[in-house]
């Protein structure tokens, strides 16, 4: 893929990470303060709470989205700083590859994770 | 004949802003949050992974990580997620072309791009202290 066509998605999911990890960190890390003005949770990490979110679609929707946003964004963030040093041309195509790959497997495992606790059985929301 | 000019700066590069201003050095800081949220965000993926082992399984994950220093290691990500994400709007604001005013004549005395963003840079630096103090309060005090 062209170099300015992964810099646009770069930028297009720094602002996708923007929106839904900006209202997760809210959510996990200032729920005490949301809370006391009516929003958020006490507990966001208690096991009621989190199940509860991982039985809604939306929430295992949004963590897709958010995982191969971040994913991209990051990894491709790393490459960018990595081909900074002037690299070989054999080096530079191997980062990308070792990349690549990792951003692929560590999506399908986030994935299959989300999908998973969404259709266990046996656990209540 | 081809004239080659490598970047030997090495970490340098990286890292450090020279004459370059406080918008050079917020973007290598920039760089630096990116890098540790990417670390922590792999194992966080690991972590939420956990949940496939049931609630009880969870809730001791959480045991496990509500240790002093994971508590810490937490606040420090969210300090740098903040960070990262408010200098993430100027950098790309920056980028489609806002902020950095129309080209013009050098006209005496001389007003250079990062000195027309310098406004919104202290803004959005004001607006991530804040956050950052509301999050650090919520971590420590309010939700104990």
């Amino acid at each position: 893929m062209r170099e300015s066509k992964l810099w646009f998605w770069h930028i297009l999911s720094a602002a996708i990470i923007l929106v839904i990890l900006g209202v997760h960190m809210a959510i996990m890390h200032m729920g005490a303060s949301l809370s006391a003005i009516g929003l958020g949770f006490r507990e966001p990490v208690a096991a009621a709470a989190v199940f509860q979110r991982s039985k809604q679609l939306i929430f295992m929707a949004t963590y897709i989205i958010l995982l191969g946003a971040a994913l991209f964004h990051g990894l491709y963030g790393l490459r960018s700083m990595l081909f900074e040093l002037s690299l070989s041309k054999t080096l530079e195509k191997a980062i990308s590859r070792v990349c690549a790959l990792a951003g692929i497997c560590l999506f399908v495992y986030g994935s299959y994770a989300a999908v998973y606790v969404f259709t266990m059985k046996g656990v209540t929301p | 004949m081809q004239l080659k000019r490598k970047n030997k700066l090495g970490l340098w590069g990286w890292l450090g802003g020279g004459r370059y201003g406080a918008e050079r050095y917020a973007y290598a800081l920039h760089r630096l949050s990116g890098l540790g949220i990417l670390a922590y965000f792999i194992m966080h993926i690991f972590v939420t992974g956990t949940r496939m082992g049931g609630p009880q399984r969870w809730q001791s994950t959480m045991a496990f990580f509500g240790a002093p220093s994971f508590k810490l290691g937490e606040l420090l990500v969210f300090l740098a997620f903040v960070y990262h994400g408010v200098n993430g709007i100027r950098l790309v604001l920056a980028e489609l072309g806002y902020t950095i005013g129309r080209p013009g004549r050098p006209v005496y005395p001389y007003v250079y791009s990062t000195m027309r963003q310098r406004p919104l840079f202290i803004a959005l630096m004001i607006i991530a202290a804040v956050l950052m103090i509301i999050g650090s309060a919520d971590f420590y005090l309010i939700a104990k």
